[in-house]
């Protein structure tokens, strides 16, 4: 499926922000044999007096630029025509829970690629009791860890309600979770604090959804802004596989993949912060318009 | 009795008594006194009570001095805590110390091989010496610098390690201390002091100088630095952390620059000082910050400590940080479970200090073994880099042990209970028997590492605890290595060849400057308030009607400084010297000892008497001992402190508030309308009475004291002495001189001192006056924008 996709990032600062470093993580990536950007453009007002180009630890590409002048306010804009090939029906390979830590255990390396990462803490998800036992719940009748994951998935998407307006970019995985709702960030978080809590590696993938739905079909859940969904390391045959909790499907060509990383704490589209600028406010706008 | 008079040391000794089961320090197996001890302990015993406890008060007496503390955090307060010297030393034979030192040599070594593998080639996890997990699931991991050189090529520079001697005689490593090892500074303290206590003992017992190796470091540094810089950066959190005394003491020991992470900011891939005199490149900062504060942009997020962008400038090749970021993982508790098998691994032997023994629970048989025998073992936090005894343990449930082990697993490490071996301390005058500890400290020079001869001992607080961290209150002991033929002359300076090479004064980083501007004036506004105090308090005692007017406009008067006049020593006047208090304590590095002790004495005096002086002549006295205070801290300042650039703005701050001051003093006492004693009330706080009475022939009138207070260029305390001190202090600041266009700045110096300077008593009017405290309000905001920002 072919797209062509903007996004649109503004910050508005009560006092002027006398100068800032911001790293960013805005460009769809390029991913052999699911991915591919054909073109791209990135826009970034007051004009950076500093622009760098790279690649972080995840594989995932940054921009670091740096404004010196005072400013009340910072856009961000990207362009991009993206063709993604959706993965095939998944035959499940994935090997039965308790047999997952056999499979961890041969993975010797730390590649960005390796499950290890993935299990455990990271910046803004500690494995909780309550979370644990939730995902023991549905592990119970699970036969695989693919089962596993889908049937949480489900499970998750059940049992919360979508609501833009209850929490914030900076939510803990557990408010949400007493609540039962939250936007596409919780239930993403949510999901990968069930998971490491049982022992399955578990990251969060930032990236769009197509915002016009094929015909006779509903709009998803999160198409108006920035999306994130779960990736789940499902054993050393199944490998990597990605599920949206917020809309409960696997993810196939509805999903355009910006980066891959641990948590939010990770991948957070703009980072830096304000010399001498109080609280902010951002606005943001998403189009995901198909071509074919 | 006879004999015993005969034989002070047995005398001496006769209390102590080791426990059994571990090596005694100072008495061997057979209660023999071990022949390291032999000279020290004789002398000591030779020594009358009364001679030995006024030489600890010397030793003391050098400490507070110094003004050494450390900070004790506690869920109520983190309040300094005067340093807790231990005054007996721990006196370590050449033998005991040449093992040491070659065993720690060789783990430093080994501990730069696994580092540099974990952030390069990963071949120990990937030949599984090392689990994945370990490594993947360590916050102190820091992924932004897999792959990252370190720009020197080497990751560690300078270490400590903590040892303890266990009931076989043995050394082991308790600790390794690699992220931002502290203690070295307190080290040297501690020795300058017990030198004091046994100064003729020191003298003569042939104890090698600790400045030799903090000389070989610091030139080792100093040759890391890019051609042109000044200086290298020590990196600090700031004023609130536990150890600030000590990185403070470092950098003035060596001649570094303290810097905070706000000091700081990347342009281009390169570190830079934000100073008085602009942007100035960086490149070697000694940090006493934790890697995953420096930068808040890849690293922790809300870290309000770091500068955004310096792991640009690490990933580029242009800062050395000292030690590199990410070193902290080599600190994990569950790593010195692996250390045996890495040492075969990639040195090629067996460990030649062994470290304690440690299991961890990520590791199916280990658990097992774990669980079989907890009784012997504490059990911790895996992944902390805190010692043992510093972080406390981790207490399993008291029923189902075995499940709670199973769910903890990875999480868990179980460490061998070692009991230490005891060494002597000195308790309410009796020799007694305490467990103790060791650290010891590497740094890696041009030749290699260098071991600090000494370091310094935590003394356990009570005799059977193994616990010895200086928080819980242990104490602290200095190191005495005895070793033949060594160097006993040294000092940090270097050895004078030929003539004398000044260091060129680095630049005055913006916050200190700004710190060192604010102390002037907070101490100038002290000294003002209490004059004015002084005099209204004995005009209060004068006088039976307190709601004449005026007393009640001096009473208005204090409320513009937020000072209630009913009050003896208003709140007012506390924060005021608090405040001086503060923006000293920010400087550290910059400001002299004496002149922060003397403001910590000021503001301790003031807080007293809050709490017990009346108004009226009580309060007028107590106003005359502050005064006499502040004058003291006044000389201290201007007849002692170096005139560099600092010095400028200390002088600066205190100008401008006098000024701003005197202009409000005459607005409100030299007003036409104002009531009848007014003029001499103004006179008294200007400190300009005998002036007056010197320069005048008349009695006081508006017009004398205008022109004395406001336009007598000679007078100290007048408006245009201050406008013409400033405009001195300008000429020497950077980015002014005679071909420099005119900054915005010395337009309003320039200004103001006109308008001034053009005035006669009778037109410098309340208007006018006004006018100039507006004036004064803008170059204060000039120089904070030209200097400051």
């Amino acid at each position: 499926m072919l797209y062509d996709l903007r996004m649109s990032i503004s910050y508005d600062y009560p006092g002027a922000a006398s100068s800032a470093r911001h790293l960013l993580r805005l460009l769809p990536a390029q991913i052999s044999g699911l991915q591919h950007v054909s073109a791209q453009r990135m826009q970034v007002r007051p004009k950076p007096v500093e622009w760098l180009e790279g690649t972080d630890f995840f594989g995932n590409r940054t921009v670091e630029v740096a404004l010196d002048q005072p400013h009340e306010e910072s856009l961000f804009e990207i362009a991009a025509r993206v063709e993604r090939f959706g993965p095939g029906r998944l035959l499940d390979v994935s090997p039965r829970l308790e047999d997952l830590p056999r499979d961890l255990a041969l993975h010797q390396s730390l590649e960005p690629e390796a499950p290890h990462h993935f299990l455990g803490s990271s910046p803004r998800i500690s494995p909780h009791p309550e979370m644990t036992a939730y995902a023991h719940e549905v592990a119970e009748g699970s036969a695989t860890v693919l089962e596993l994951v889908l049937r949480l998935g489900e499970r998750i998407h059940a049992d919360f309600d979508f609501d833009p307006e209850a929490t914030e970019v900076d939510t803990p995985a557990l408010t949400a979770f007493e609540r039962r709702h939250g936007v596409c960030q919780d239930f993403t978080h949510v999901m990968i604090s069930c998971l490491r809590g049982v022992g399955v590696p578990a990251g969060y993938v930032s990236g769009f959804l197509r915002t016009v739905p094929p015909e006779g079909q509903p709009r998803l859940e999160g198409a108006d802004a920035m999306h994130a969904w779960v990736r789940c390391w499902c054993g050393h045959q199944a490998g990597w596989v990605e599920y949206d909790p917020t809309n409960a499907q696997q993810v196939r060509r509805d999903h355009i993949v910006i980066a891959y990383g641990r948590d939010y704490g990770d991948i957070a589209p703009v980072k830096g912060m304000m010399r001498l600028a109080g609280d902010h406010s951002t606005t943001q706008s998403v189009d995901v318009i198909p071509l074919e | 009795m006879e004999g015993q008079q005969a034989d002070p040391l047995q005398r001496f000794l006769s209390g102590y008594a080791p426990p059994a089961g571990v090596p005694d320090e100072l008495l061997d197996g057979r209660g023999a006194v071990r022949p390291v001890w032999t000279d020290f302990i004789s002398r000591l015993a030779a020594m009358s009570p009364e001679r030995l406890e006024t030489r600890i008060s010397h030793g003391d007496q050098y400490l507070r001095d110094a003004g050494v503390y450390f900070r004790r955090y506690g869920p109520a307060d983190a309040s300094r805590r005067d340093w807790p010297l231990s005054h007996i030393p721990l006196l370590i034979s050449e033998e005991d110390w040449t093992e040491i030192s070659a065993g720690l040599v060789e783990r430093a070594e080994l501990l730069e091989k696994i580092v540099a593998d974990i952030y390069g080639e990963n071949r120990l996890v990937s030949h599984g010496h090392l689990p994945a997990s370990l490594v993947a699931h360590n916050a102190e991991w820091l992924r932004p610098l897999v792959g990252v050189k370190p720009r020197s090529g080497k990751f560690l520079h300078f270490v400590a390690f903590d040892i303890g001697r266990g009931p076989e005689g043995n050394w082991w490593v308790l600790g390794d201390r690699t992220q931002a090892p502290s203690g070295a500074g307190f080290a040297v303290e501690n020795r300058i002091a017990t030198s004091r206590v046994y100064s003729d003992i020191f003298a003569s017992a042939g104890i090698p100088r600790l400045a030799g190796f903090f000389r070989e470091f610091r030139d080792t540094l100093m040759a890391m630095r890019e051609t042109g810089e000044s200086r290298i950066g020590i990196l600090t959190p700031g004023q609130m952390n536990e150890t600030y005394f000590e990185h403070a003491y470092i950098a003035r020991y060596l001649g570094f620059t303290l810097l905070e992470g706000d000091d700081l900011a990347v342009q281009n891939g390169r570190l830079m000082i934000r100073t008085v005199d602009g942007f100035q490149p960086i490149s070697v900062l000694w940090r006493r910050l934790d890697a995953a504060w420096v930068d808040p942009l890849e690293l922790r997020e809300g870290s309000q400590l770091g500068t955004p962008g310096l792991l640009r400038a690490v990933r580029e090749g242009n800062l050395t940080m000292v030690n590199a970021l990410g070193v902290g993982i080599l600190e994990t508790r569950a790593l010195m479970a692996f250390l045996p098998r890495l040492s075969e691994v990639l040195a090629g032997k067996p460990l030649r200090l062994p470290n304690i023994a440690t299991w961890w629970c990520g590791q199916d048989s280990e658990r097992a073994y774990v669980r079989e025998n907890a009784e012997r073992m504490t059990l911790g936090d895996a992944f902390s880099t805190g010692l043992l005894y510093e972080t406390g343990d981790v207490t399993p449930p008291s029923t189902g042990f075995s499940d709670w082990i199973e769910r903890k697993g990875a999480g868990l490490v179980g460490q061998e209970k070692v009991r230490l071996s005891t060494a002597p301390a000195l308790i309410d005058g009796e020799l007694q028997p305490r467990p103790m500890s060791l650290r010891v400290f590497l740094a890696r020079t041009r030749e290699g590492w260098t071991v600090m001869p000494g370091g310094f001992a935590r003394i356990g607080q009570s005799a059977s605890s193994n616990v010895v961290a200086m928080q819980k209150g242990g104490r602290v002991a200095d190191v005495w290595v005895h070793a033949r033929g060594s160097d006993t002359e040294e000092s940090i300076a270097a050895p004078a060849r030929g003539t004398v090479a000044r260091t060129p004064p680095g630049a005055l980083p913006s916050r200190a400057a700004d710190n060192l501007y604010w102390l002037g004036r907070y101490v100038e506004r002290s000294e003002y308030l209490v004059r004015l105090l002084r005099a209204h308090h004995a005009r209060l005692a004068e006088s039976d009607a307190p709601g004449g007017p005026l007393l009640r406009l001096v009473a208005a008067h204090l409320k513009g400084y937020r000072c209630d006049p009913r009050e003896a020593v208003p709140e007012g006047l506390i924060d005021t010297i608090r405040a001086a208090h503060g923006s000293a304590g920010h400087v550290g590095d910059r400001f002299s000892v004496d002149g922060t002790l003397a403001l910590a004495d000021l503001e301790r005096t003031a807080i007293g008497f809050s709490n017990r002086v009346q108004t009226g002549d009580d309060a007028t006295r107590a106003m005359s001992v502050l005064l006499r205070k502040l004058n003291g801290f006044a000389g201290l300042v201007h007849d002692n402190m170096y005139r560099f650039t600092g010095w400028r703005f200390l002088s600066l701050g205190r100008a401008l508030e006098r000024a701003a001051n005197t202009s409000a003093c005459l607005v409100a006492f030299a007003d036409p309308i104002a009531p009848a004693g007014s003029l001499d009330m103004a006179l008294e706080i200007a400190d300009s009475v005998m002036t007056h009475h010197r320069r005048y022939t008349v009695s006081t009138n508006r017009e004398t004291v205008v022109d004395l207070l406001g336009l007598d260029a000679l007078n100290p305390r007048s408006i245009l002495c201050q406008f013409n001190d400033i405009e001195g202090h300008l000429e020497h600041l950077p980015g002014t001189g005679e071909h420099r266009p005119m900054s915005p700045l010395s337009r309003a110096v320039l200004r103001a001192r006109t308008d001034l300077a053009l005035q006669t008593p009778s037109t410098l009017d309340t208007t006018c006056l006004t006018r100039l405290k507006d004036e004064i309000a803008d170059m204060s905001d000039q120089l904070t924008l030209a200097y400051l920002g």
